[in-house]
């Protein structure tokens, strides 16, 4: 008995010295704010600042070798803490989400197969350039819904992705698995967007989409300053967005949409106005 | 020579630990989404049982057997691969940062994995000598890591497939586990052991 219990006790207290003795002296120092900085962070591990996840990044700004303000999904507030800890000024930058550029929806664009693959848009992409007519539209199998560590993008039953703008944090990770580059990144306080992706010219795009984008000029005919088009295919020029909104009702097309008064129709999301989209009042 | 060679054999395929013993089930499911974590938490499992399984065999035969306490054998061992696997630890993070990176947040995680303590309790019980045992914690190692790595192959690729929707997730995991507990059923009766 008294043998048990000197010998255990003997393996524990040696056990314990030794842990003991070598906590001292294998000890590493952290920077005590590289921890706070790391409880600021939203722990997604995203990846949007470029860092392997979120603890690569409270390391790098502790360190002062990355900018405080490359948190994406954080947002200001993030940002505002960041700069608290490490006692410097914030500064304001202007929050992004991601959209994707295309309307054309199963019911709205053709195809030029019937695909009956894995259920990936890079899947399907490989397979003669995707199942979809149009070059640049989205081919609404999900990938992007799979690859968002937020849940906010929704697939619509016809086949679409639609981007609930305020889950979005804007990190990126749908941009990057997209094949067909239709995600883009659009500053938050813009709403009005072209939803076209297509830069083939206007007869090709009637041919396949009823909502695609045919280079017509009307919109930057009736604002000139908020539209550029590019190859036949008009993109709204987020510098000055003010007021483009204005040609929304112009377009024949019909492919600009103002996600202030809501989202596309098809989607569980259509009935629901975003909250924080608001237009300036101007 | 020939008898160390059919100790690593027979732990790593015959009786491996995790298809054939059953044990380390636990990281087994749940490090093996992926078969870069699966290697890293292999790497962690072959070091940490060849490490516990050299001073669990001087305790056994320099502690509780001349104090004649081998009753204590479960708890004594627990505590020493414990706080062995701590020490490590901190002996890592502080002089390869590197090694750290890829194992350290697997090294806590097998602290008290059954598969490790099952290594230094079942050398003993064979009665191996401290080269046999040595030899046999390599091979349980060698066999966690290449069940590991097999099985996370297998779960990306099922992750990919038409699975139904009751089976998803955790349920064809099981499935898939058992399948591959059954293949390796296949190498009993080449080495006895």
């Amino acid at each position: 008995m008294l043998t048990a219990v000197l010998c255990l006790g003997g393996i524990g207290l040696v056990a314990a010295a030794t842990l003991g003795a070598a906590s001292k002296k294998f000890a590493v120092e952290v920077d005590p704010r590289e921890a706070a900085i790391l409880d600021a962070l939203p722990g997604a591990n995203c990846g949007a600042c470029g860092e392997p996840g979120c603890s690569g990044y409270a390391k790098g700004v502790a360190e002062g070798r990355l900018a405080p303000t490359l948190c994406t999904p954080g947002g200001s507030g993030t940002i505002q803490a960041i700069a608290d800890i490490l006692g410097i000024e914030a500064v304001a930058t202007t929050p992004q989400v991601a959209v994707v550029l295309c309307q054309g929806d199963n019911e709205k664009a053709t195809s030029k197969y019937r695909y009956l693959g894995l259920s990936d848009c890079n899947a399907a992409q490989k397979l003669a350039d995707g199942p979809k007519t149009c070059p640049g539209g989205c081919l609404g199998l999900g990938s992007c819904a799979n690859a968002c560590p937020f849940g906010a993008i929704e697939m619509t039953p016809q086949g679409l992705a639609v981007i609930n703008r305020d889950k979005c944090t804007g990190c990126e990770k749908c941009v990057s698995v997209c094949p067909r580059n239709v995600i883009k990144m659009v500053p938050k306080d813009a709403t009005v967007h072209v939803l076209c992706n297509s830069h083939d010219k206007g007869a090709a795009v009637r041919k396949y989409c009823q909502v695609g984008c045919i280079g017509c000029n009307i919109c930057k005919k009736t604002v000139p300053e908020a539209y550029q088009i590019e190859n036949f295919l008009a993109r709204v020029d987020y510098e000055h967005h003010e007021d483009a909104a204005q040609a929304i009702e112009k377009c024949p097309m019909k492919c600009i949409h103002d996600f202030s008064t809501g989202y596309p129709a098809g989607s569980r999301l259509a009935t629901t106005k975003p909250e924080t989209s608001k237009q300036p009042a101007a | 020579m020939v008898s160390l060679l059919l100790i690593l054999v027979s732990a790593v395929f015959v009786n491996n630990f995790v298809l054939a013993r059953f044990l380390g089930i636990c990281p087994f499911l749940g490090v093996s989404k992926k078969v870069e974590t699966a290697i890293g938490m292999g790497m962690a499992v072959i070091f940490v049982m060849t490490v516990a399984s050299v001073v669990t065999w001087f305790i056994q035969y320099f502690v509780l057997i001349p104090f004649g306490i081998e009753y204590l054998q479960t708890i004594a061992f627990i505590l020493v691969i414990a706080s062995l696997v701590q020490l490590v630890e901190m002996i890592i993070q502080k002089t390869s940062p590197v090694l750290y990176q890829s194992l350290g947040i697997f090294l806590p995680l097998i602290t008290t994995n059954c598969a490790v303590l099952g290594v230094a309790v079942l050398s003993i019980q064979k009665s191996y000598s401290f080269l046999e045992s040595v030899v046999f914690a390599l091979g349980a190692g060698l066999g966690f890591t290449l069940a590991m790595v097999l099985f996370a192959g297998l779960r990306e690729r099922v992750e990919l497939c038409p699975v139904p929707n009751s089976f998803r997730g955790t349920a064809i995991a099981l499935v898939t586990a058992g399948l591959l507990s059954l293949a390796f059923m296949g190498f009993a009766g080449l080495v006895k052991g």
